[in-house]
């Protein structure tokens, strides 16, 4: 499946940006030793005044490189976490939903149906003004309306799954319906799932962004939307300070897609 | 017109569980605010005990929340949203004032998104695989990569401040008395950078959705007959295979609504357009739970009529949608 993925163009170009970006984001804490929020140089600099502030600095005078893989570690680790989570939740629901069908199947879709009704981005707007804007409240909004659509796929497969003889066989076995669904049927129905990572990554990072442009995210940690909002006031002067952020928040989003895309054909060519 | 009637029989018997359970999380988020309306009142305008469990008592929030949660439901009924701290108005009122911006903005948005969006499709997809089509497809990726609050600030970076043809901010140039036509294309002058910035995404989905129709189609026995008869590519392209892709652009308009009233928000944050997403960002700074309640509620209907009026677009586009045994 990887290596499928990686003959493709698009799975290749994809996963060698997000690699560059996850080597940043981890080796960050290394390079950049120190606090991203911390005032080291004058502020305003442009980039490559000064060869230790390549990027220059923001308003305060804050080393925009540094805050730039800070703020890579905060992005990926906040959107694969809300992928972790919407996956797991959205698999779980949909198997349940799909396998037990009847009352269970109607009111978990009636939830989904609802969850997607509302505007996600105010949904999260919503549970971050109830939770706080912490990191974890960031997550669970964001995760909040991403599980609907990887429950309606598998819903989708598992009750094409459930009718074939396999999962007969295990009936006959007299195993519970339930061990069933999550040991037989789900594992035979996450490929197109897959796929649909790369979507949830890549929409976690941009609404992650959008909430921390919007200053409803940690303020103690560095990240690419809260630079950007900062950056904004002197957009008539220094627009460097909003450039180099959003090139990043960009660059990562495209990569994740890419990869995604790729993943897509490669399940596509296999089937 | 009876398939028109089964669909929206249909969509209406759906959207009631559905906005039972938004208004059942909307009064969830009320119980789960830190604070209620009667502290963000003494606030603001400071009070002693006596008054706040006499604003309590007036404001219904002294009660067990059974109680609470009837009550909550039996002002929606009456169209009681109750009252804006922040603004210190019936939250409908500013609800009211609010929404035709929004609208308006979604509007501008729609049509520069199909319009581009179908274009470059049509162009992407007559010939995949081709020149113009990876150009075209690459471009639509970074797009959708793109967040749409870093896009408005290059906008205003590029078109504001550098180049001064468009205003920065706001829905009208304010103060100025301007006779009916030219108020129209003031209005339309201030939206043209929101619509785009707010658009982008949209342009590439539609431009992806028609180009994947479009490949589809290339493939059918109704194009080769078409070749056959000898008809020119030009009218292939348009009448044989653009024109069936069409309908799943449609599908998705309905789909994407939410996400245009979710976008709105940051889009409107920051080219100051007094909207209805602003005014969620605006509740939520001022912690006015009742207010952002209300943009919560009043933007899951503007979806669920947004769907109603797409799924009819459909009917009369799709002869099989809305048949007797579909």
């Amino acid at each position: 499946m990887l290596g499928a993925t990686l003959t493709t163009q698009e799975g290749a170009l994809g996963a060698a940006l997000l690699l560059i970006a996850a080597a940043l984001a981890l080796a960050a804490p290394v390079l950049w030793t120190g606090d991203p929020l911390a005032m080291i140089g004058r502020p305003l600099l442009s980039p490559f005044a000064d060869a230790s502030l390549p990027l220059g600095t923001d308003r305060l005078g804050r080393d925009i490189a540094a805050g730039i893989v800070h703020g890579a570690r905060e992005s990926l680790f906040t959107a694969v976490t809300v992928a972790v989570v919407a996956l797991l939740v959205g698999s779980s629901l949909g198997t349940i939903a799909g396998y037990l069908g009847g009352l269970a199947d109607e009111c978990i879709m009636r939830i989904a149906d609802a969850v997607q009704t509302v505007p996600s981005f105010l949904l999260a707007l919503a549970i971050v003004s109830a939770a706080g804007p912490s990191a974890s409240g960031v997550i669970a909004a964001l995760a909040a309306s991403a599980w609907t659509a990887p429950a309606r796929i598998v819903r989708a497969e598992v009750l094409s799954l459930r009718q074939l003889a396999f999962v007969d066989a295990s009936r006959l076995y007299g195993r519970h319906s339930l061990a069933i669904a999550f040991t037989v049927v789900l594992p035979n129905a996450l490929a197109p799932v897959i796929a649909l990572a790369a979507i949830i990554v890549a929409g976690a990072i941009l609404s992650e962004s959008a909430l921390a442009f919007l200053g409803l995210a940690d303020p103690n940690r560095a990240s690419w939307g809260a630079m950007i909002a900062e950056g904004r006031s002197v957009l008539r002067t220094a627009p460097h300070v909003i450039l180099a952020p959003g090139l990043a928040l960009l660059s990562t989003v495209l990569a994740v897609s890419l990869l995604g895309e790729g993943v897509a054909k490669a399940v596509a060519r296999r089937a | 017109m009876n398939r028109a009637l089964r669909v929206v029989a249909r969509r209406c018997i759906a959207a009631v569980p559905t906005f039972l359970l938004v208004a059942l999380a909307a009064f969830a988020l009320l119980e789960a605010a830190p604070g209620d309306a009667a502290d963000a009142y003494l606030a603001q305008t400071g009070g002693d005990l006596g008054f706040a469990a006499e604003l309590r008592a007036r404001l219904g929030l002294a009660a067990t929340w059974p109680e609470r949660l009837l009550g909550f439901f039996g002002s929606l009924l009456g169209l009681n949203l109750g009252q804006s701290v922040i603004f210190n108005r019936p939250v409908l009122a500013v609800l009211g004032e609010r929404l035709p911006n929004t609208l308006l903005l979604m509007s501008a948005t729609i049509l520069v998104a199909t319009g581009l969006g179908v274009t470059l499709g049509i162009l992407a997809g007559a010939r995949p695989g081709g020149v113009r089509d990876r150009v075209l497809s690459t471009a639509a990726l970074t797009l959708l990569a793109m967040p749409n609050f870093w896009l408005s600030l290059l906008l205003i970076l590029g078109f504001v401040v550098k180049l001064g043809w468009f205003p920065i901010g706001g829905i009208r140039t304010i103060g100025a008395q301007l006779p009916g036509l030219a108020a129209g294309f003031d209005v339309l002058h201030h939206l043209v950078l929101p619509a785009i910035a707010l658009g982008a995404g949209y342009i590439a989905i539609y431009q992806r959705t028609l180009r994947a129709g479009m490949i589809e189609a290339w493939r059918g026995d109704h194009v080769r007959a078409a070749h056959a008869r000898g008809v020119p590519r030009r009218a292939v392209i348009w009448r044989a295979v653009a024109r069936p892709a069409l309908l799943p652009v449609v599908v998705l308009f309905g789909q994407q609504m939410g996400a245009l009233v979710g976008g709105s928000v940051v889009v409107e944050t920051v080219f100051s357009i007094p909207g209805m997403g602003r005014l969620a960002y605006e509740a939520v700074v001022g912690r006015d739970a009742l207010l952002l309640v209300g943009v919560l509620l009043t933007a899951t209907c503007v979806v669920l009529l947004a769907n109603l009026i797409v799924d009819l677009l459909l009917v009369r586009l799709d002869p099989r949608i809305g048949a007797a045994d579909a």
